[in-house]
């Protein structure tokens, strides 16, 4: 009962500083999520803009000898189209040189439709030939000439048509591609959102265990609830649980942060995906399930290298090495292969709560692994509580010079 | 007299890093703090531990407080052992001294309840020691103001009271007047008096002579880790003043040693 009460009291004290301090509050909840929005809305509209600008008639599309099969395809370009009144060598010699400058220009061979019909390609000549001069510096005569060039193959392949491939029947919708949407949405939200969750919530711990700890110990505050006569795994407990909550919260930020702005991100670079996204709330738990044991064995860690630590500034070149483990293991998921097998995999700290996540948002959920994984976590922080107990107690860790 | 403090034969030894071999001008990597130190305190009155700089006498009152161990020996504070019985001895005193500090973030009043929550005490009781105390140093006029924007001397008032919030029997105190100003010191002065006939036992370290002839009743002094003598003030003085009494025997420990 003592016990109980003296972990509340400790818990309730950071609470008491964590949320009173409006500042700290701010800078590690409120600021990442609002900075991950505002920051990547901003690159949405960029890239909306920067769409909006191509679709505009700047370009100009400059062609001689246009022939009439091709002009209503020609009139139909989302380019300015010129067909006659300039000098074409100016426009090869300086104009196309210009990358500033956004056009292109196209050189039919004269009477080119007689030419192709007449064309037997099985009669050894060489082809008509269109000669489309373009400067690939620059991005407008780039994206002109990709389109000019697939108007006219699409073309050549009309005139020459023998069979279709996957052709869409005007009167039902027929899927050839099999593969389940959700399935490929899992995949992709499979290998990214494992090292995201991981990263953010290594900035979370960050933000809050080194001050707690060598930041106490540094200014002498930890020193004087030493002298109380609470024990050391109740000051270990306590200060665990409390740093988790906000590196919880300021991870869910972040998260919160991504999540709500993805949408218009990627409405802005013009891929048209359905954001609702396929989990039930059985998942969402078990990923709560698994976010949050992690946490606590993040800040476990971070909290041993503080006490370890003289000052917070030395706490944190010591928590280096641990976040490149963090990054590199975050990574796992993209070097391609599915979730271990193995259930002893899932002993391994950090890579278990990666492939677990992993597992989860690809649809490939495996119970027994989640399971280990959680319970292996919390098994690690009982250790880490116990680790962090004997260096309260060590007074070379506490009070060494 | 009730003896509430037996300290037998307390040793510590500490490892000198390269640093702080540098600044104690010295080529040994291990510095005895403390060397086969003996000595009582009764209850009720202010032992003085006397002695210069590095003599060990914050190295001996934090074993007292059990913030470090001794290498050797023990010391049974009001029955309980520094060594084997921590958590009982850190529920009987009070530890003053400059090392440990307040959060910066809170109000006195939070941390009075805070530290009387960590030692168990009654909230009923915890908020009539405060009112008490905290009327009886002035806090009431600060209480709600942060520990950061607090002056040096409020700081100190503050720290006294609440290390008191359990209401220790014994107060073990670091330098007590240390870089205070004359009117704070003064109020600490007198606090420990009024303790004193409140019936606590108060422990201090000083340098300061004045500090132990007006306060003290029994005095140990410590040089170079060694208790050399222990007695009553009176019997300490041997008619000089306390002033001369030390010189006097600090020239014959060193000198033994030349």
């Amino acid at each position: 009962m003592r016990n109980q009460s003296n972990v509340w009291t400790i818990v309730r004290k950071e609470f008491a500083r964590f949320f009173g301090d409006r500042s700290l509050l701010f800078t590690t909840v409120i600021m990442p999520g609002l900075l991950i929005y505002i920051v990547y809305l901003q690159m949405g509209e960029n890239i909306g803009k920067s769409h909006q600008d191509d679709n505009e008639d700047t370009t100009t599309v400059y062609v001689d000898n246009l022939p009439e099969s091709l002009r209503g395809d020609f009139d139909s370009i989302p380019f300015q189209l010129v067909t006659e009144g300039f000098n074409a060598v100016a426009l090869i010699g300086d104009s196309l040189a210009d990358k500033e400058r956004s056009l292109i220009y196209v050189n039919f061979p004269p009477h080119f439709d007689s030419l192709i019909t007449a064309y037997d390609p099985m009669g050894g000549e060489a082809a008509p030939n269109v000669k489309i001069y373009h400067n690939s510096n620059s991005d407008n005569s780039e994206l002109a000439y990709q389109t000019v060039k697939l108007y006219l193959e699409d073309w050549e392949n009309s005139r020459s048509n023998m069979f279709d491939i996957n052709a869409e029947s005007p009167d039902a919708e027929e899927t050839f591609d099999m593969a389940d949407k959700d399935d490929s949405l899992g995949e992709i939200l499979g290998q990214l959102f494992p090292m995201l969750l991981m990263m953010l919530l290594f900035s979370g711990c960050m933000a809050v265990a080194p001050t707690a700890i060598a930041g106490e110990k540094e200014r002498g505050t930890i020193a004087t609830l030493l002298v109380t006569p609470m024990r050391r795994s109740e000051l270990a407990i306590g200060k665990i649980l409390s740093l988790s909550t906000f590196a919880m919260l300021s991870g869910l930020s972040s998260f919160l942060g991504i999540i709500l702005s993805l949408p218009r991100m990627l409405k802005g670079d013009g891929v048209d995906i359905d954001i609702a996204i396929p989990y039930t709330t059985g998942d969402y738990l078990l990923i709560l399930c698994v976010l949050i044991s992690t946490v606590l064995v993040l800040v476990s860690c971070i909290s041993i290298l503080s006490a370890l630590a003289k000052d917070v500034k030395s706490a944190g070149t010591m928590v280096l090495p641990l976040m490149l483990v963090v990054m590199f293991v975050g990574f796992t998921p993209m070097l391609g292969g599915d979730a271990p097998e193995a259930l002893t995999a899932y002993l391994v700290p950090f890579y278990n709560s990666v492939q677990s996540m992993a597992s989860i948002f690809s649809f490939d959920l495996k119970p027994a692994a989640v399971g280990i994984t959680v319970a292996a976590n919390i098994a690690y922080t009982a250790i880490a509580v116990f680790v962090l107990t004997r260096m309260f107690n060590s007074e070379k860790v506490m009070f060494g010079k | 007299m009730d003896e509430i403090l037996r300290v037998e034969g307390i040793s510590k030894t500490f490892t000198l890093s390269k640093k702080q071999q540098k600044i104690e001008r010295t080529t040994l990597r291990k510095k005895v703090a403390v060397d086969n130190l003996s000595f009582t305190a009764n209850r009720g009155e202010i032992f003085g531990l006397l002695g210069p700089n590095g003599a060990g006498k914050t190295t001996t009152l934090r074993i007292l407080a059990t913030l470090i161990k001794p290498d050797t020996g023990d010391a049974v504070l009001d029955g309980y052992s520094v060594v084997n019985e921590e958590e009982e001895v850190r529920s009987r005193i009070a530890f003053l001294t400059s090392e440990l500090k307040l959060e910066d973030f809170f109000t006195p009043n939070y941390l009075f309840d805070f530290f009387a929550r960590l030692h168990g005490v009654p909230e009923a009781e915890a908020a009539e020691r405060k009112r008490t105390l905290f009327e009886r140093f002035g806090i009431d006029k600060f209480a709600e103001v942060k520990v950061k924007n607090l002056s040096t001397g409020m700081k100190q008032k503050a720290s006294i009271v609440i290390s008191l919030a359990h209401n220790p029997d014994i107060i073990i105190f670091d330098e007590p007047t240390n870089g205070l100003d004359v009117l704070t010191a003064r109020s600490v002065t007198d606090f420990l008096a009024e303790m004193r006939q409140q019936g606590k036992t108060i422990i201090l370290s000083t340098h300061i002579f004045s500090l132990v002839e007006k306060l003290c009743d029994r005095v140990g002094i410590i040089i170079d880790g060694r208790m050399t003598h222990c007695d009553t003030l009176d019997a300490i003085r041997d008619g000089l003043s306390l002033e001369d009494r030390f010189f006097e025997i600090y020239k014959t420990v060193k000198g033994g040693e030349e």
